[in-house]
């Protein structure tokens, strides 16, 4: 009885479970972030706050929330997720990837510098383009893989160093750790894009970065059925992650309820699916090195790939995004190839566990001028390959029958 | 608790609409399958989401409310949420039906309660004495629609109790065709509301639902555990939904009883409509028990043309009307019952009852009530 009586007066072990978290391992982050039992009804996932507003409990005492756009409880639960699987000190999350960007691009001051990738993706480049003819931001595009190309392109402006790694579509890699390097020193911020990898697979705040960009639509939601985006402020940063959080607030690109808990749902399974991912992305790059209609693989997972080393020791993993060039690159050849497979559908977007290609040069970079693809290095026949979890053995042979025609 | 509040009040304001922990103005969405316990059975009020679910609860209390009632259960379905009434009864129990009764229910009683040993009588409920004779003492229940589907006939919920209440059985009314805005058969006497909420609780055409409420605490336990037991729930995202749509009941009862009462006498004018079924019109045959019973008519009419071919015409003329199935939606809805809602019954029983291919039934929306009256005229008549 009186065992009885202690046992019910100390807490469940899962009252202990938030503060575990950051410590816990890597599987169990995904599945337990953000998703504490709700403390109303116990429920064992946090219900969705489908509301606008809040009632004060008294003249002056609010609840905790006020107003949707401000803040919401679910969408509170997904910023809590999000920054604990990067790492980082709080998130803000934004209704698209794009929104997200320009959440970030926002905390710059008027006349700012940005350097950016020569090849970063279309949306960004449209975005910065906007910016720089509409609020006179200042953007310099340099070859990222070239840290020293980033130095040189520095003004007493330069307020951020905006990194894609790997870039989309050419998996090429940058240094972080030096990028970071060059933006403490002058006072800038590094802006990691770190959709193609997810947390799962590499943590910009490890390196240095002061921001991680997300456009959660792809790996961290990884159902192609939410259109999202998250920035994150890292470790320690907690005056930028409430900048951030105020920035959301005031313009107002917040996402909505119903898609935060189905990101948060999600997140639930980002390490068994980039798992998977992954593993099906080495065995393809493999195959298509190997193949004679396959001109050029881009893969950081191939020992061949220009940065394979600086990979294989910036990341957890080498990620399942690829891309290839044919050998016949002829418009027909492209149109015959795309026609001609089964599972792989040809659509834009990436990171769902459906397998995915896309052209580049027609799709994802088309807001880009040929000159500008060219210098980037898009070339007309180049195939991007998102690699989902399906039967590894079925996009192989699928790949196959399409390259070769049969 | 709620009785001084007016319906219209009613349906926005029955004291569980502001969520507990944070005050949000819509109660949140428990899309959750289970819940934690403090320690072994020491639950914060919810187990398991088939037995309760926060988002299904705050909908029940809502709606026990809205119909005077003492508990409500929320079901994946019009049909589940009847099934689970039935099934409060067992082998070789009988019950008196109306015989121009939901197709899906004819189906449900005929097709499989039969199968378990319940039987049914189909009667002409507007007809007390028919119901009288048609008990035996198997019988234990009473099974109304009123306004009937689809010929509008109206039963009195009053003397049908009173006799339920001598003979000792219950009386079940389902009220979908007129919803707790105009009409709450507890108050007339009924123990068991049946309802589709699909229809107008719903009213976007968007939630397929079922409601059953109960006059007593003892007859709401029973249904909450087939509820339970059989496990024909409606899922949280839809309870939500539902609770949304119910917020507008009221202003939009009132815009489709407004077309309705037009529409019907409009449609009473037209040569090539042979007759109109409304209760709202005075020559109703019913229109006094439907005045005194309920607070309004509705928005369903059905009305009959010259035959077949001329009802087929119309049905693919109409622009701004749609033909579909169901009811109660904001847009207005056009159907041939005895082609599709009713096709369940037999030929000769649809025949016998004058549900015809030259009927056809309209839910009324709440367009441009013009706007109806042009689409019917140009569906009659051609463009020219």
């Amino acid at each position: 009885m009186r065992e009885r009586e202690q046992d019910s007066t100390s807490p469940m072990g899962w009252a202990g479970r938030e503060d575990a978290l950051e410590s816990a391992g890597w599987g169990t982050r995904c599945v337990h972030a953000g998703s504490s039992p709700d403390p109303a009804y116990g429920a064992v996932v946090p219900p969705i706050y489908q509301a606008s507003t809040f009632a004060f409990q008294d003249v002056d005492v609010g609840s905790g929330f006020e107003y949707s756009r401000s803040a919401n409880p679910t969408r509170a639960r997904l910023e809590e997720a999000i920054a604990l699987l990067e790492g980082g000190s709080g998130a803000a999350c934004t209704g698209s990837g794009m929104s997200a960007i320009t959440l970030a691009l926002n905390l710059l001051e008027q006349g700012s510098h940005l350097v950016c990738p020569l090849d970063c993706y279309g949306g960004t480049f449209r975005v910065l383009e906007h910016a720089r003819r509409a609020n006179g931001l200042q953007v310099s595009y340099v070859d990222m893989t070239r840290p020293e190309a980033v130095a040189e392109a520095l003004r007493p402006e330069t307020r951020m160093i905006w990194a894609e790694t790997p870039s989309n579509p050419l998996m090429r890699i940058a240094d972080l750790a030096a990028l970071a390097g060059i933006a403490r020193a002058r006072g800038a911020l590094l802006a990691v894009d770190n959709t193609f990898l997810s947390p799962a697979l590499q943590r910009p705040f490890q390196w240095g970065a002061d921001l991680a960009v997300h456009s959660t639509t792809k790996y961290l939601n990884g159902h192609s059925d939410v259109v999202g985006g998250a920035v994150v402020a890292g470790p320690g940063r907690t005056e930028l992650a409430r900048r951030l959080g105020v920035l959301n607030k005031t313009l107002g690109m917040v996402q909505a309820p119903l898609d935060c808990a189905l990101v948060l749902r999600g997140l639930k399974t980002l390490h068994l699916r980039m798992r998977a991912h992954e593993a099906n992305a080495r065995a393809l790059a493999g195959f298509l090195a190997g193949h004679p209609a396959v001109a050029t693989v881009n893969y950081p997972g191939l020992a061949a790939h220009p940065q394979h080393d600086l990979a294989a020791r910036q990341q957890l993993g080498f990620g399942a995004m690829l891309s290839f060039e044919l050998k016949d690159g002829s418009e027909a050849a492209v149109r015959r190839f795309l026609r001609a497979l089964r599972w792989f559908t040809l659509g834009e977007s990436l990171g769902g566990v459906e397998s995915l290609v896309a052209r580049p040069a027609t799709m994802s970079h088309s807001a880009m001028s040929p000159e500008r693809r060219a210098q980037a290095g898009i070339g007309d026949g180049l195939i991007r390959v998102s690699v989902g979890v399906e039967e590894v053995e079925d996009l192989r042979e699928d790949l196959r029958q399409a390259l070769e025609g049969d | 608790m709620h009785g001084n509040h007016r319906n219209d009040t009613l349906v926005l304001h029955t004291g569980n609409e502001i969520d507990g922990q944070f005050g949000a103005l819509s109660i949140p969405v428990y899309q959750v399958s289970t819940f934690l316990q403090d320690s072994q059975g020491n639950t914060k009020g919810y187990e398991y989401s088939r037995s309760g679910n926060p988002t299904r609860t705050a909908l029940e209390q809502a709606f026990a409310a809205l119909e005077h009632g003492r508990r409500a259960s929320a079901f994946g379905s019009g049909l589940a949420a009847i099934a689970a009434v039935f099934m409060l009864w067992s082998s070789g129990d009988h019950f008196v039906v109306s015989n121009v009764v939901y197709g899906g229910t004819y189906r449900l009683l005929t097709k499989v309660l039969n199968r378990m040993g319940m039987t049914a009588t189909f009667v002409d409920t507007s007809d007390l004495a028919a119901i009288e004779a048609a008990i035996t003492e198997r019988t234990r229940a009473v099974f109304v629609e009123t306004p009937t589907n689809p010929l509008m006939a109206v039963a009195d919920l009053e003397a049908i109790a009173g006799t339920c209440r001598r003979r000792g059985l219950k009386l079940v009314v389902d009220n979908t065709f007129l919803s707790p805005y105009w009409q709450n058969p507890l108050l007339l006497g009924a123990d068991l509301v049946v309802h589709s909420a699909t229809k107008y609780l719903g009213g976007h055409s968007d939630v397929v639902a079922g409601l059953v409420v109960s006059a007593t605490d003892e007859l709401g336990e029973e249904v909450h555990f087939m509820q339970k037991a059989m496990g024909g729930i409606l899922g949280p995202q839809d309870s939500w939904l539902l609770m949304r749509g119910i917020k507008t009941l009221s202003v939009r009862m009132e815009k489709h009883e407004q077309n309705a009462r037009e529409l019907a006498r409009w449609l009473t004018t037209l040569p090539e409509v042979r007759k109109v079924h409304y209760p709202g019109l005075e020559d109703h045959p019913q229109y006094a028990i439907a005045k005194r019973q309920a607070r309004g008519f509705g928005g369903m009419i059905s009305f009959e043309l010259a035959d077949g071919a001329t009802a087929d015409r119309l049905l693919d003329r109409l622009q701004v009307i749609t033909l579909a199935i169901s009811l109660g939606g904001v847009e207005s809805l056009i159907c041939c019952p005895a082609k599709t809602t009713h096709a369940s019954m037999p030929a000769e029983v649809l025949a016998g009852l004058g549900i015809t291919d030259r009927l056809v039934r309209l839910s009324v929306g709440i367009e441009h009530v013009d706007d109806l009256k042009q689409d019917i005229l140009q569906g009659l008549r051609g463009h020219a």
